[in-house]
């Protein structure tokens, strides 16, 4: 139950919003972050975002993590 | 860009970095167990290397006496919603999954919000049995306030992480290094209530997320600093995890839960490490709205070590009772019960398969 899983906001209204987690979609209220809106990536914790993730690529943080051990080298 | 030649260099640069003596971590959080030991992370790390898993299971940490009451609650006649996990955990002498064969009313939900759905539905008193970290209580205070249905109360045991790592560091026969520190957790908490690992105790804590690479990364950084012996707080987790966290769900957290002593299933009490209703949500209290008589209740049964376990002084490969009297079909201890207590994903996964 402690488990954070990412998903995309489809709808809002009012303070819930419709959110997709790679094809299934559910309810999740939305009080805990500010100024959300539809294509969103939220973190969900039982039924609550929890915080809105960077839409950054997967391809990118990969690369950021290789230029972190660029640098050490 | 590969995912397992990154983790190799990360796997190389970690052994490059880490000095010969013994060092060990301690991370506090299942769903970090659950990767680490999925993808054999530990196979990349040097033998020296050490990286346990404490009390980051909130299945595991709930205390007997809590699923006795629950248990009361749901065969006195009510409707008693919780999570999955919760069904098998042994209680003193049973689980909430025998009241239900019995014939109790127990449900099975996924969040606070569905339990207050169901309550909705029916005439009968529904009780939801809210158990979890800084992660989980704060969609707990956000329903108190908006309001919920009159026949609805909740059952809480939440409790928070960074007292339970204070203990880690205060137990004489825990030796260790630092804190991979639980990533989500953090998300609501932010970096401060870490500090004192660093200032006060000397330990490493590098936030941590929850891909491997994440786990790889904040590992290396924790490396980093035993070898140039600069002890910090450094957050490996930024995209989640903000310096002050989320303020809203703490403020909501304050404003419904005070901070107590509370006890930690076969561990004890820790001081300020749990959360309970102010007063002003007495009436969906449900330890005060439904009164029930307890006997003494028992956290360790004969044999179990899972207190040992969750307090990073044995592994589940050095209990007896591990995969044979103990197994998830039929968990004998709390920790074999969810998927985020150790031995259940030992069980699962084995202990070092490749990555």
């Amino acid at each position: 139950m402690c488990v954070g899983v990412p998903g995309e906001i489809i709808d809002i209204d009012g303070n819930e919003a419709l959110v997709d987690f790679k094809g299934t979609r559910q309810k999740v209220r939305i009080d805990f972050v500010d100024d959300v809106e539809e294509g969103d990536y939220i973190l969900n914790h039982v039924g609550h975002a929890i915080e809105v993730l960077p839409q950054e690529e997967a391809e990118k943080r990969l690369e950021l993590f290789d230029e972190y051990l660029e640098s050490l080298e | 860009m590969d995912k397992k030649e990154l983790a190799q260099r990360f796997s190389k640069k970690i052994k490059d970095l880490c000095p010969e003596r013994e060092v060990r971590a301690i991370h506090v959080c299942g769903t970090h167990e659950q990767a680490i030991t999925r993808y054999g992370l530990r196979s990349l790390l040097p033998d020296n290397f050490d990286l346990k898993m404490g009390p980051g299971c909130p299945v595991c940490v709930t205390p007997a006496r809590v699923i006795d009451r629950a248990i009361k609650l749901a065969r006195k006649g009510l409707t008693l919603a919780t999570f999955g996990d919760m069904l098998n955990v042994p209680g003193s002498s049973s689980s909430l999954s025998d009241a239900k064969s019995d014939g109790a009313d127990v449900k099975v939900v996924y969040s606070v919000n569905e339990a207050i759905k169901i309550a909705k539905k029916i005439d009968n008193d529904l009780v939801f049995l809210g158990v979890g970290f800084e992660t989980t209580a704060p969609s707990n205070a956000a329903v108190l306030e908006r309001g919920v249905p009159s026949n609805f109360s909740i059952l809480t045991c939440h409790r928070l992480i960074p007292p339970a790592m204070e203990l880690l560091v205060n137990l004489e026969n825990v030796n260790f290094d630092g804190f991979i520190a639980p990533g989500h957790v953090s998300t609501i908490i932010g970096e401060d209530p870490y500090e004192k690992f660093v200032s006060e105790y000397d330990m490493s804590t590098v936030i941590a997320g929850f891909e491997p690479l994440d786990i790889l990364f904040a590992v290396l950084k924790f490396v980093k600093q035993i070898d140039e012996e600069i002890i910090q707080l450094e957050n490996a987790y930024e995209r989640a995890v903000r310096p002050e966290g989320n303020i809203k769900a703490k403020e909501a957290l304050n404003r419904v839960f005070k901070v107590v002593d509370a006890e930690w299933r076969g561990i004890g009490e820790i001081e300020d490490s749990g959360l309970r209703l102010k007063d002003e949500y007495s009436k969906f209290d449900a330890r005060k709205k439904h009164d029930v008589t307890l006997e003494e209740s028992r956290d360790v049964h004969p044999g179990c070590i899972c207190h040992l376990v969750l307090t990073a002084q044995k592994t589940p490969k050095e209990c007896n009772l591990f995969k044979e009297k103990c197994t998830p079909q039929n968990p004998y201890g709390p920790c074999m019960v969810s998927e985020e207590g150790e031995c259940n994903i030992w069980y699962q996964y084995g202990e070092r398969p490749s990555l």
